[in-house]
């Protein structure tokens, strides 16, 4: 007991760490790799809270990509850094703040100690309703058949938020290919390594939304291995990022978000409500739902980090109607 | 949480922001996960593995996927805010309307 106890204490310890050196780096380039230094250790804290999907989210998403998201940014916004230092809230109010932001933590704490024990909660509902969706990993039965509006929604989401990044795109720019990822030098260990990494991350892809019926796993995390492997490709310079008009990529990233409403829908008739699932048919029908949105999400989590839109119109792939 | 918040109010630049609001953002994430810890003894009395409430993980999961999507969407407002006003924070003249 003690030694987990030691263990817990100095992941805590690692991450307050971490945090204040986000908050206090001189440099945003500096911060950013706390971030993903960080984004780690929080993936960590949450094995040790015993919810391990949610490490392996944090670890892909929170961390990964974001952290890839951030770098990007930082580097792009380094000439303008020197600036901001010069506005920005004096010492006294700086400390000011700081009591206040204390003080709205140590609420929250006090909060959360001070649950009624035995704390509510669902589980045992979750349990007894585990066995007719046929999958075993209660997480993903969570996400898929007691709350799939949720996911469904999630979802959804994503491709507005990808609208919105390629609509900030300049005008001559919007028939062109997201322009973010542009690969500064070809050859060498980075194109050794899109060569021979992606086969593997396909493969630990399928495994992990595979065995997420049952096991730890799920689509998010293996759409995000998936996009992982594509954005290396993409900055390796093996591949061009697709033109943002071009039909397949947009069947492509709707087709997972509109099975899952079809499939949603069709449960009005066959088991009386909007996402239920017929008797039986559960399992098949939330397979169906996760590959097909694997793809669609790890194709829109790609493109929301290849930015918007740049370059020259490729004069092939002008399509007539105006998007 | 506390450190987040701080960032967010007080960092000039909007990329320290949006990194402090990242923060903040798993700051809340895994208060959600040490509620969801304290409800779980009731699942692993039922047999079947599982060590933490379900239902506040799943919560955390979309969380974290639509605070990926809003970091996008504030990155690439911040890119263009610095082509276009040649800043990258948020007090100053505004940029010309293209």
């Amino acid at each position: 007991m003690t030694s987990a106890l030691v263990l817990d204490a100095a992941l805590v310890l690692l991450v307050l760490d971490l945090a204040i050196w986000i908050t206090a780096a001189r440099s945003a380039y500096g911060a950013v790799v706390g971030f993903v230094a960080y984004g780690l250790v929080m993936a960590l804290i949450w094995v040790r809270l015993a919810a391990v999907d949610v490490a392996l989210t944090e670890a892909a998403l929170g961390s990964g990509l974001t952290g890839l998201l951030l770098l990007g940014a930082a580097a792009r916004l380094a000439p303008y850094e020197s600036a901001e230092t010069a506005s920005g809230p004096g010492r006294a109010l700086r400390l000011l703040i700081g009591l206040l932001c204390a003080a709205v933590v140590a609420g929250l704490a006090a909060v959360v100690l001070l649950l009624p024990d035995p704390a509510p909660t669902l589980a045992p509902k979750v349990a007894e309703n585990l066995p007719p969706t046929g999958v075993l990993n209660p997480v993903t039965g969570v996400l898929l058949a007691h709350r799939a509006i949720d996911t469904l929604l999630e979802t959804v989401v994503l491709v507005p938020a990808l609208i919105g990044v390629w609509s900030l795109a300049l005008d001559p720019g919007w028939s062109g290919r997201p322009g973010s990822l542009t690969p500064l030098r070809t050859g060498g260990p980075l194109t050794l390594l899109a060569q021979v990494l992606p086969p593997f991350g396909i493969l630990v892809a399928i495994h992990l939304v595979w065995v997420g019926a049952d096991d730890p796993g799920g689509k998010f995390q293996g759409a995000t291995v998936l996009a992982a492997m594509w954005v290396l490709v993409l900055v390796a310079g093996l591949r061009r990022p697709p033109c943002v008009t071009s039909r397949p990529l947009r069947l492509v990233l709707v087709f997972g978000p509109l099975l899952f409403i079809a499939i949603g829908v069709a449960g009005i008739w066959l088991a009386d409500a909007f996402l239920a699932y017929p008797e039986g048919y559960a399992k098949p029908l939330i397979l169906a739902i996760e590959a097909a949105l694997t793809i669609s999400v790890a194709a829109v989590l790609g493109l929301l980090i290849a930015g918007q839109p740049t370059g020259e119109p490729q004069s092939g792939h002008r399509s007539g109607a105006r998007p | 949480m506390g450190l987040g918040l701080w960032g967010l109010i007080c960092h000039p630049g909007a990329l320290r922001k949006i990194l402090a609001f990242n923060v903040l953002g798993s700051g809340v994430f895994l208060l959600f996960g040490a509620i969801a810890r304290r409800g779980g003894g009731a699942l692993s009395a039922a047999g079947t593995g599982a060590d933490s409430d379900p239902v506040p993980q799943a919560l955390a999961i979309t969380g974290l996927v639509v605070a990926f999507a809003a970091t996008a969407i504030a990155v690439a407002l911040l890119k263009r805010l610095a082509e276009a006003a040649g800043r990258s924070t948020l007090e100053g003249p505004e940029p010309p309307a293209h």
